[in-house]
């Protein structure tokens, strides 16, 4: 039997055990730290009365508050598509631009609009809208694939590239230096007249002799005057804004590469209505539209 | 018998082994090393796997290495261990690798936090290895298994040896259970960063790595049990109950999650052997018991010696000892499930995860009791020794700890607080406050014990250290359950129109400032950290006591001393 000590400032006595110096006193469990563990077990005990709990051989216990999360789940869900049904049914019968001269509609769009576009739409266009490199800025007046709120219906409902049957974006950039088209002293070159083309200085030599290669090989897109199309999403050349960067170096690389933007359809996603609504969204946000405006006067090889 | 060795170049190993008094536990250990640098060699040629092969290099490089300082220690006779010594040798460099881990991990963890801080400055597009994605995980393994890890063995080896009066089992293998685990560390470390893992939460290493670091835990285990088996006292003390506990459950959760299939003997990649949400539920079966296990067991380990020894006071209740010990070991490993709630996993399976972590709260309180109430009769200590201060805040973050993790395992809580920053505070206040405090604690009385000092270098920085860091991880947590619950409600905000309020990068931009503090703190706890390592080894420049060395049995007969 191990001899028990007192310990003189406790009290309690020990086990009679020392290992290393160290020994153990034998006092009782806290009662408030026991009631505490007991009352944690009986509100357990009820927890599993009241709720789904214990498995079976083919089930569980649903408990007497029948209780369910995916009962609760419908629920919600149905109380939340009806309230925003009942906005939505507005939209339904509207076109665009009754929506935008309507104040009371054109706010509840907004409102739709700014929420779905924080979801979806930010990740790849900012939390603005304000774009970034291969992502259009959607808050300037250049807009690829047209700027009326039709075309930006159309271009969010289809998509560009995106495998949908009338997705935007037939004509592609080819990849003249990847694919071996243009020699690198080309590519060189028409580097230095897209540069002139928007109204920047240029080596005068590099565009003289780059005019016969643009025309052969990107007038029939970009147009004669570089200039773009937008019914076909081709960018305009002479203005001062670059999705894939203004520098040389990203002009070249532009040219070397083709980058081809893609764009998700977002058809299966929304409802008709909710496009509408994000189309009227990002058509306020933006300041308007510089295709609908005479095009600049083209100056290449000035 | 040194002229016999080197005759020729190939008798040179066998006979070192032939040599009657090369242990067998030496012996043992250099046919496995052995064979192992050979398999390291024919995986590192043969695979297609440019990932493998990378790691095959490191792997081949540590036998190989292993290999030659064994022959070298073998021809000059100096493994033969001494059973009247404790083997102290392995706890010293594993008090060195708990520090330079600590580190390591702070570093890590202080970057990924600038990087969530100022994700322009610390985006490193040209460096994949950089990335947040990767440099996580690494955070997370170095400070729960590398700083962690070798802190409780290390610990669990001074422990297990005081309290059983018994030179470590295995002879050289608590040395390979050492360098072992590092090399665990190193290949699951370069994995991370080099992208190799399975993308399971604690358990990133692929399965090479997993089925190395299950021969080391098993040597682990050996070695542990082995000197309980031949300890010189009656009974076995609570500490090593838990480091025990710890132990044995810590294999178990990682042979069952990483039940696995590669896609090949010499490839990297391996797919788990379980689906959908079973697979879900085995992983935080496995990660909820890894803090449970490793980070709630295994400390508990640690401060049922170190804070009795450093008061010197008996622990406070023995009853309490074994109630709480056995309660918490069978509720825990019931309550994965909470980390699932709202998702597929069935409700039914919720209800328990949640409930059993309720019943959770009083077993865990009753280490914070026993903690704290050994100290009744020494409070004073509280005041003037400020490593007693040190262990006594990390009992009271366990103690807090202990209580919110029952707290957010609520449902209703948990819809608020699951996938916010709440839930980095509450882990950071276990792994700063309780982890990271009980381990410095025990290492500030282990070095003069080890190194025999009769005191640390300065007791000053040590109250610097713990000021510094205490204040940081205030900060921390503090930032962490503003930012946490500000996100909550910011995720959850309907539009009156039916629509989410705010989107998600919305709520990252919101959380800015509270990142900053963040960092902040998390920068203040690395700075005490490094207080400490300078603290540590200026203390071992101390001049060396002159200690009658602690002997468990008598000094060897004559006879062995001429064998010498």
């Amino acid at each position: 039997m191990p001899e028990r000590e007192h310990d003189d400032h406790s009290g309690v006595e020990t086990t009679g055990h020392e290992w290393d110096g160290i020994k153990e006193l034998d006092t009782p469990l806290p009662r408030w730290w026991l009631w505490t563990w007991y009352a944690c077990i009986a509100w357990a005990v009820v927890y599993w009365v009241l709720m789904p709990a214990w498995p079976g051989i083919s089930g569980y216990t649903h408990g007497l508050l029948g209780k369910s999360d995916r009962a609760a789940v419908s629920v919600e869900l149905a109380k939340l598509n009806a309230v925003r049904g009942a906005g939505l049914v507005k939209l339904r019968g509207a076109s665009l631009e009754q929506i935008e001269a309507d104040p009371g509609l054109q706010t509840y769009a907004l409102q739709v609009g700014q929420s779905v576009f924080g979801d979806n739409c930010a990740t790849c266009h900012g939390a603005g809208g304000g774009g970034g490199k291969g992502y259009p800025n959607l808050r300037d007046d250049v807009w690829l694939w047209g700027g009326s709120p039709e075309d930006i219906q159309h271009t969010i409902t289809v998509g560009v590239r995106s495998g949908h049957p009338h997705a935007r974006g037939e004509a592609m950039m080819p990849a003249f230096g990847r694919d071996q088209m243009l020699t690198s002293a080309q590519i060189g070159d028409l580097t230095e007249y897209v540069v002139a083309l928007s109204h920047r200085r240029a080596d005068p030599a590099a565009v003289t002799r780059a005019r016969q290669t643009f025309a052969d090989q990107c007038a029939a897109c970009h147009g004669p005057a570089g200039t773009g199309d937008v019914k076909r999403g081709i960018p305009n050349l002479t203005d001062a804004d670059w999705l894939y960067g203004s520098d040389r170096e990203a002009i070249r690389g532009q040219i070397f590469n083709g980058r081809n933007g893609v764009m998700p359809t977002w058809e299966a996603r929304f409802s008709p209505e909710t496009i509408k609504a994000l189309a009227v969204y990002v058509h306020a946000n933006a300041a308007g539209d510089a295709t609908a405006r005479p095009p600049a006067p083209a100056v290449a090889g000035r | 018998m040194k002229a016999a060795v080197s005759q020729r170049d190939w008798g040179f190993m066998t006979e070192a082994i032939a040599r009657d008094d090369t242990p067998l536990d030496v012996v043992a250990l250099y046919i496995f090393i052995g064979v192992s640098a050979f398999l390291a060699v024919l995986a590192t040629a043969f695979t297609q796997d440019p990932l493998f092969r990378f790691h095959g290099y490191i792997l081949t490089a540590a036998f190989v290495l292993g290999f030659c300082v064994l022959s070298l220690r073998i021809g000059s006779g100096k493994l033969r261990s001494d059973p009247g010594r404790y083997s102290d040798g392995v706890i010293r460099a594993g008090v060195i690798a708990t520090m330079f881990w600590a580190i390591a991990g702070l570093c890590a963890g202080a970057l990924i936090a600038s990087q969530l801080s100022w994700p322009r400055i610390f985006y490193f597009p040209d460096l994949p290895w950089l990335n947040f994605g990767r440099l996580r995980p690494l955070h997370t393994s170095a400070v729960i298994f590398a700083f962690g890890g070798n802190a409780l063995m290390s610990t669990s080896f001074y422990v297990v040896q005081r309290t059983c009066k018994a030179r470590l089992a295995g002879g050289v293998w608590p040395w390979f259970v050492f360098w072992g685990y590092q090399l665990f560390i190193v290949l699951a470390a370069t994995g991370y960063l080099a992208g190799i893992t399975q993308s399971r939460e604690y358990a990133e290493p692929e399965w090479y790595i997993d089925i190395w670091l299950t021969v080391v835990w098993v040597a682990y285990l050996l070695v542990f049990l082995g000197t309980i088996w031949k300890r010189k006292e009656p009974h076995i003390y609570v500490a090593n109950w838990f480091y025990l506990a710890f132990i044995v459950t810590i294999a178990i959760l990682h042979l069952i999650n990483n039940a696995a299939v590669p896609i090949g003997l010499l490839e990297t990649k391996s797919y788990s052997a379980f689906a959908g949400v079973q697979d879900a539920l085995v992983q935080w079966w496995y990660g909820h018991n890894a803090v449970g296990f490793f980070l709630t067991a295994g400390f508990l380990g640690m401060m049922y010696y170190f804070v009795p020894k450093r008061v010197n006071r008996p622990v406070y209740s023995y009853r309490l000892s074994i109630v709480h010990f056995w309660s918490l070991i069978f509720i825990y490993i019931w309550a994965g499930p909470h980390h699932l709630h709202y998702t597929a996993l069935p409700q039914w399976t919720q209800t328990l995860g949640m409930t059993f972590s309720i019943m959770l709260w009083m077993p865990s309180w009753g280490g914070m009791i026993n903690g704290l109430m050994t100290l009744s009769g020494a409070w004073d200590k509280l005041r003037t020794d400020p490593v007693v201060r040190m262990m006594v805040v990390a009992i009271a973050f366990y103690g807090m700890a202990t209580f919110e993790g029952p707290l957010m395992s609520i449902r209703a809580v948990n819809a608020l607080s699951h996938y916010t920053d709440w839930t980095i505070g509450h882990v950071h206040s276990g792994a700063l406050g309780w982890v990271g405090f009980i381990s410095f604690g025990a290492v500030y009385c282990m070095v003069p014990w080890l190194w025999k000092k009769d005191r640390l270098y300065s007791d000053k920085l040590v109250e610097w250290h713990f000021w510094i860091a205490t204040t940081g991880i205030v900060l921390y947590i503090a930032a962490m359950w503003v930012s946490g619950i500000m996100e909550g409600l910011m995720w959850r905000e309907y539009t009156p129109q039916g629509y989410l309020a705010n989107s998600f990068v919305e709520t990252v931009s919101a959380k800015h400032v509270e990142n900053v503090i963040r960092t902040v703190g998390g920068l203040m706890y690395l700075s005490g950290a490094l207080i400490m390592v300078y603290n540590l080894w200026r203390t071992t420049r101390l001049p060396s006591v002159a200690r009658t060395p602690e002997r468990l049995v008598p000094p060897p007969g004559a006879a062995l001393l001429a064998a010498e």
